[in-house]
């Protein structure tokens, strides 16, 4: 070789070097940019081609559920569930305004679609709310929110919920709150240990019609239940609920509640708990049947976990209990079967009110060094499971069985839960992961001090897991549920022969007005591109109900019905009859029109509604204040 | 010119022969799917509807495709009321009556034809089917003159008279209209060329027959 050839070489390798070399992103990113280019690979779904999975992510204190697809990360869309919202009139119609009874917001905290088997049957999403105590299903067959339970009697703070049991028989509720019970009893602050009680609750669920109604309560120590989860296969009679702060301190809790190295895991037998109900060893409380420990034994068992643990997560063969606990390094693994001999045999090393505390040596399999502040646990199809760790921001992968830490990721930032493909079920799919981060500094452009949360996409098939993606929500995604695309078959038009509404009208002939008294009905049809009828004729004081019918047949058309300066905004699917109610107490000519954008006539689809009063013309039409809090 | 009409005289006397009945009785089967299968078809593409709005005509009905997310028919008559064009309603169509009938009534000559056996009888049925068959196209085309030019004059999109097109393909607004026969179209033509076959068929049989 000639020294000039050689010298072309190296020249060429430093070239090469330097083009697939490292880059220095603004976020301290030092990504080869290879690996770029293969995310983007990964993530990038053309315009036009579908994700591969829905991924349902709690909206928090929004109140709302987000759906995402993945691998785009791409928010779809947003089901309103505990808060009212206009972009699709939820909140607004006389049926979504009962639903709601009033609240005008909820904390929506761990969805949990139902299960056949303990895997997702995509039949039901269901929602927990941590502020006023309710429980939501959403149909997944047109993605609307059918039924809002509560508030639930006793319970207080529904935090550790809703989780599903293996076959929807039950979904998981409980306090994360304790209270003095019933709801409305006063006890002094300093009587806690002894006079607050928690809950843990099975609320039912019709296996045809999803319809939620109150199972059994448990009374519980005044211990903060935080989390749970279902058993499955062996584990599949069993609920789990983790709790701090089983000191049952007051004041202070972030010093009162953290000085014991270990508080628990409540396990339930929940057939137990409905044989006690039927056999009526209950007594009522709060018009709830509850089950006290004290007087029916096998219900309810106690095992301790390091330490002030978050979550609890049931590994898919339904064999291990794995207890995250946020302030040691450890993640703590129990064995059903253990567990179940300790019972058998009376292992127990203690009792808080009656229930029994099993041995802790007896019935766990291993403490597995995950990292700092381990949190929640996903798993994958080859026995890993995947354990978020909020104090060091990662995400460590072990292996059930070796309990051996095999791998690490960082994530941006401070993760609280993370959501693996169908990674709660018994078929987890092992394909993707993400990593629900609570604090996103410095990963988007800045948009002011209300920061959004980072969602991050993980590539969980290798050995190594891989960073796909960051995206963004608005507060707060909790838990999310991801699930195979193609288990989800959505309608998107509701059939006309499906209607069943006694006062939908579906031809323009049919379109009026009737008044009896100081009541009026009006039965209105929306279609590209009018409202008929297009006037309303009423009298100040009158009751005005409108029946409004979209009588489109194709995806898309939907129409909406803004009410001027009466605070009303309705909209209705094809095919839909929705009910809008209000007093007409402002006198004058109020517009109504078409807010949901329809066709190339949209801005033309409106109307009057005209109120004839005797009054003085008001110069000021203040919002009605009532109409606001109805 | 005597001898002319006594040659007619005797071709419309004569006896079709077994292969032409055979024939006869393929082409009356050959009818019997213009009952199910539409006669013709329209399909109407634009960007908001790649996969095509899809109108099929029957010999009894009017119907378009239909999904759980779309029925294309409704679709239709929603936007055609922009340009005041009448919604598209079978009740409007006495085609869906009479259609049916007559093909019904051409199925029953043909067996008729098959057991008296006369060319004559043969030659009224091919010629009442052939006017059928263009009288249904004219008075079709006839349909789509009179919806393209009875236009409201109301309408909020004002558009010049036009005929929707019978066969091929159009540009009407953002849509790409494409408009073609269809399988009971193709039938009914089957027949027709059936009839003349047999016809053909029995006529050379006929002249055989002559010296003899």
């Amino acid at each position: 070789m000639t020294l000039r050839a050689a010298l072309l070489m190296v020249l060429a390798a430093a070239l090469v070097a330097g083009c697939g070399g490292e880059k220095k992103g603004r976020g301290g990113r030092s990504d080869a940019r290879s690996d770029i280019q293969e995310a983007a690979l990964r993530t990038y779904v053309a315009p036009g081609d579908m994700d591969e999975y829905y991924l349902f992510k709690s909206g928090g204190h929004s109140g709302q559920v987000y759906i995402y697809g993945v691998p785009s990360m791409r928010h779809l869309a947003t089901i309103p569930v505990f808060t009212p919202y206009p972009a699709t009139g939820y909140g607004f119609d006389k049926e979504s305004k009962e639903m709601l009874g009033g609240y005008t917001w909820g904390d929506a905290h761990h969805p949990s679609l139902s299960e056949t088997n303990g895997d997702y049957d995509g039949r039901w999403l269901f929602i927990s709310d941590n502020a006023n105590n309710r429980m939501a299903r959403i149909d997944m067959r047109d993605f609307k929110t059918k039924q809002i339970f509560g508030p639930i009697p006793n319970v207080s703070g529904n935090h550790c919920s809703s989780f599903t049991t293996e076959n929807t028989e039950y979904i998981l509720a409980g306090s994360r709150f304790s209270i003095p019970l019933p709801k409305g009893t006063y006890e002094k602050v300093e009587d806690y240990a002894t006079k607050y009680k928690g809950v843990v609750a099975g609320i039912a669920v019709d296996p045809k019609t999803g319809t939620m109604s109150l199972g059994w309560e448990v009374l519980m120590p005044p211990f903060d239940y935080d989390l749970g989860d279902a058993g499955k296969g062996p584990s599949k009679d069993w609920g789990f609920w983790t709790c701090y702060n089983s000191e049952r301190a007051t004041g202070k809790l972030e010093v009162t509640s953290t000085q014991k190295d270990r508080d628990y895991v409540a396990a339930v037998n929940w057939p137990a708990a409905e044989k006690a109900i039927r056999d009526g060893k209950f007594k009522m409380l709060g018009g709830a049947k509850v089950i006290d420990p004290k007087d029916v034994e096998g219900v309810v068992y106690l095992l301790p976990a390091a330490k002030s643990p978050h979550g609890v997560d049931v590994s898919p063969d339904g064999k291990y209990i794995v207890a995250s606990g946020k302030l040691q390094s450890i993640t703590t693994v129990f064995n059903i079967e253990k567990m179940l001999t300790a019972i058998q045999k009376t292992d127990f090393t203690g009792n808080e009110d009656g229930i029994p505390v099993l041995n802790y040596d007896a019935i766990k399999d291993a403490e597995v060094n995950v990292g700092l502040g381990p949190l929640h646990t996903q798993f994958d199809d080859k026995g890993y499971a995947y354990t978020s760790l909020f104090v060091e921001s990662a995400i460590a992968k072990w292996k059930l069985g070796t309990w051996e830490v095999v791998d690490k990721i960082p994530v941006s930032y401070n993760i609280g839960h993370l959501c693996s493909s169908e990674g709660d079920t018994k078929h987890p799919t092992g394909k993707y992961l993400v990593a629900l981060n609570k604090l996103s500094h410095g990963r988007h452009l800045s948009v002011g001090p209300s920061q959004p949360e980072s969602s991050q996409l993980i590539d969980i098939e290798g050995e190594k897991m891989s960073l796909l993606y960051d995206a963004f929500t608005e507060p707060e995604p909790h838990y999310a549920q991801m699930i195979k695309a193609d288990k989800l078959k959505p309608i998107e038009v509701y059939p006309k022969e499906e209607n069943k509404n006694p006062k939908a009208i579906w031809d323009v002939k049919d379109a009026k007005t009737v008044r009896s008294g100081k009541n009026v009905e009006v039965y209105m049809l929306a279609v590209r591109s009018s409202f008929e009828p297009n006037t309303i004729d009423v009298n100040k004081g009158d009751k005005v109900t409108i029946y409004l019918t979209n009588i489109e047949q194709t995806t898309d058309e939907l129409h909406g019905f803004g009410l001027n300066d009466y605070n009303i905004n309705v909209v209705v699917d094809p095919g839909e009859t929705k009910t809008i109610e209000f007093v007409a107490d402002r006198q004058g000519v109020f517009p109504f029109y078409c807010t949901n954008f329809c066709s190339a006539l949209h801005q033309e689809m409106q109307g009057y509604l005209l109120v004839k009063g005797s009054g003085a013309v008001s110069s000021l039409h203040a919002p009605d204040k009532s109409l606001a809090t109805k | 010119m005597q001898k002319l009409l006594d040659k007619a005289g005797t071709f419309f006397d004569t006896q079709i022969d077994l292969r032409s009945r055979v024939i006869i009785i393929v082409a009356s089967v050959v009818l019997l799917p213009t009952y199910f299968v539409p006669l013709w078809n329209m399909t109407l593409y634009s960007n908001q509807f790649p996969d095509g709005l899809v109108l099929n005509i029957y010999s009894s009905k009017l119907e378009g495709a239909k999904t759980p997310n779309r029925d294309d028919l409704k679709e239709i008559n929603a936007l055609n009321h922009y340009i005041g064009m009448r919604a598209l309603k079978e009740d409007d169509f006495t085609e869906f009556k009479w259609i049916p009938f007559v093909i019904g009534g051409v199925i029953l000559l043909a067996l008729r034809v098959i057991v008296l056996g006369a060319m004559s009888k043969l030659v009224d049925l091919f010629v009442l089917f052939t006017y059928f068959g263009l009288f249904s196209l004219w008075t079709f085309y006839h349909k789509l003159y009179l919806y393209g030019h009875e236009l409201d004059a109301t309408a909020a999109v004002k558009v010049a008279p036009f005929t929707p097109p019978m066969f091929g393909h159009t540009t009407l607004a953002n849509f790409e209209v494409y408009s073609y026969p269809d399988w009971g179209s193709y039938c009914m033509a089957l027949a027709a060329l059936l009839l003349l076959t047999a016809i053909w068929l029995s006529r050379t049989s006929s002249l055989k027959q002559k010296p003899a």
